[in-house]
């Protein structure tokens, strides 16, 4: 059985068939998050931060105490200083957009990773592209298995004004240290940017003793609705940037020829918010928590080094990442000689498991590995070990239904 | 599923993915062109060489799933002394059968391919090295995507 009852998510509970292990992906949500939607439009919906009437005040309330819920979830003591954003994705672009602009300049260095995600790698790249400065890639160890800090460090100079690395890795399950690799940009006076959209679903994240100035995470992965994410930054970087978008809500006054901006964190919320959003993140939170961050970590590092043992014991089978015992989450990426992923994943879906085939949005990774795809599996807290028996089964009778 | 799996996955297509024909780079062709599915990564050249209006070699390389393997090899093979014309026409052709508008009784080998309209997903993979290879006749050089020109 897993960590929860599969009765406690709607979809899950009315197709028992389903092996979903695409969690990296997005996860499956549960009904209290479903219901906590509903409730707010039931009982609650107006435009937040603007009506006088006690609707309104309603909405504004609700908004405001899942922000105040996810902040203290994730260790952030200031909970005006995370944003509500879309997801990874928009946050990473806005602080590239409105601090980058401000900040980099011709002839700046940007460092990121080899091991990103595309939303971590491209509005970094394209930054650099658009002020003329240097973009420098960290490269993995030799045996592909974790980032190399020396030459990470070696490509951090005075120059050096943003070090965008993701906690965990979509692609392999690779994990990083953040407080060094913090510490090493923050030592130069760079900007130590961290994905953490595979890390906040899965462990205790504490953002605040990372040493990080900004921290990127996504609300659908970890429980709570598509649409609905944020991004947290220090409070200083925060009141000197710039804002990323213009409209209703950011601003302070609006004169003929000037503006000026509302507070944090309003000032990077232009426009009518993501209410019902914010009020499912703060219901899934609400969930992780009762179940435990400690005992989620365990549950899936444990069917993520069972998954990893068992899918390495098949003939043609090269599993990728660290190794079983190195392994910390549920994230297993593997390749099958002779089959390739996309052909891998359709015949696994006739047997209703649903895996990942491709190059999970790290280009830049799989063209330095060598390998044009691979199949992954990412296992969360609905998963449990019949699931990986399943998953290795299915596997192993892929290579004799492609011939082989 | 099981069964339309087995429609999919034709013993041909199992072969030809295995062993595929024309699996090589072309020296003196008059035209090449790269196709790219970036949803997957799939990624395909195919290398024409016309004498005049005949299509006396074609040839392919690339990364991909047995569908789009298999497809790239049973293309060359079909259109291979044919003309320019009926070439194009044998893609259109191919389209229809594998988005289901056809059941390509009078495909030969191609027919193979009939299953894929019941995985839409797929239909991407089948048509990949056909759109590169038409892109190969049309502009002599050139890459292109699948997204969005495939309809």
């Amino acid at each position: 059985m897993g960590l929860v009852p599969r009765s406690d998510f709607p979809l899950l509970a009315k197709h028992p068939e389903l092996v979903y292990l695409d969690s990296a992906a997005t996860s499956q949500k549960p009904r209290v998050v479903v219901d906590a939607i509903r409730a707010y439009y039931d009982d609650a919906n107006a435009n937040p931060h603007r009506g006088a009437y006690r609707l309104s005040g309603l909405a504004t309330e609700a908004y405001h105490n899942a922000r105040a819920q996810v902040a203290r979830f994730l260790g952030v003591a200031d909970a005006d200083t995370l944003i509500f954003t879309r997801g990874t994705t928009e946050s990473l672009n806005l602080l590239a957009a409105a601090w980058g602009r401000a900040n980099v300049v011709a002839g700046d260095r940007i460092v990121v990773t080899r091991m990103e995600h595309h939303a971590n790698f491209v509005p970094w790249q394209q930054l650099a592209l658009a002020v003329g400065a240097e973009f420098c890639i960290a490269e993995l160890t030799a045996d592909g298995t974790a980032l190399d800090l020396v030459h990470l460090a070696s490509l951090i100079n005075d120059r050096t004004k943003v070090v965008a690395f993701g906690h965990v890795s979509n692609a392999l399950g690779v994990m990083h240290d953040v407080a060094a690799i913090s510490a090493l940009a923050r030592k130069v006076g760079a900007l130590a940017v961290c994905d953490g959209a595979q890390a906040v679903p899965h462990l205790s994240v504490g953002i605040d003793a990372l040493g990080v100035d900004a921290y990127a995470f996504s609300g659908h992965k970890m429980l709570g609705p598509m649409g609905i994410g944020g991004l947290v930054v220090r409070r200083a970087i925060l009141e000197k940037m710039p804002p990323y978008q213009f409209g209703g809500d950011m601003i302070s006054l609006v004169g003929d020829e000037r503006s000026t901006w509302n507070v944090i964190p309003h000032k990077f919320e232009a426009g009518t918010p993501n209410v019902e959003g914010a009020v499912g993140l703060g219901a899934a939170v609400g969930y992780l928590e009762s179940v435990g961050m400690p005992a989620i970590h365990e549950h899936e590092t444990a069917l993520g080094r069972s998954a990893a043992l068992a899918l390495a014991a098949l003939e043609g089978v090269t599993v990728l990442g660290p190794t079983a015992a190195q392994r910390s989450n549920g994230v297993v990426s593997f390749v099958v000689d002779g089959v390739h992923p996309h052909d891998l994943s359709q015949i696994l879906d006739a047997q209703n498991i649903c895996v990942r085939a491709g190059h999970h949005c790290a280009q830049p990774l799989m063209r330095k590995m060598g390998l044009p795809a691979t199949t992954r599996a990412s296992f969360y807290i609905y998963n449990d070990a019949t699931d990986v028996a399943t998953l290795r089964d299915a596997v192993a009778h892929a290579r004799t239904r492609l011939g082989y | 599923m099981s069964a339309e799996l087995d429609e999919l996955y034709q013993s041909i297509i199992l072969d030809q993915n295995r062993r595929p024909q024309n699996f090589r780079a072309m020296e003196s062709s008059t035209g090449h062109a790269d196709g790219v599915n970036p949803m997957c990564g799939d990624q395909v050249t195919v290398w024409v060489k016309l004498n005049g209006d005949t299509l006396e070699d074609v040839s392919f390389q690339g990364q991909g799933c047995s569908i789009s393997k298999a497809s790239a090899s049973l293309m060359t093979a079909a259109i291979k002394g044919k003309t320019k014309a009926e070439a194009e026409k044998l893609f259109d052709d191919f389209h229809d059968l594998i988005t289901g508008k056809t059941d390509g009784a009078s495909m030969g080998r191609l027919k193979a391919f009939g299953g894929v309209f019941r995985f839409p997903l797929r239909v991407k993979c089948a048509s990949l090295a056909w759109h590169a290879m038409k892109s190969a006749l049309e502009t002599g050089a050139g890459t292109l995507s699948t997204e969005p020109h495939e309809g």
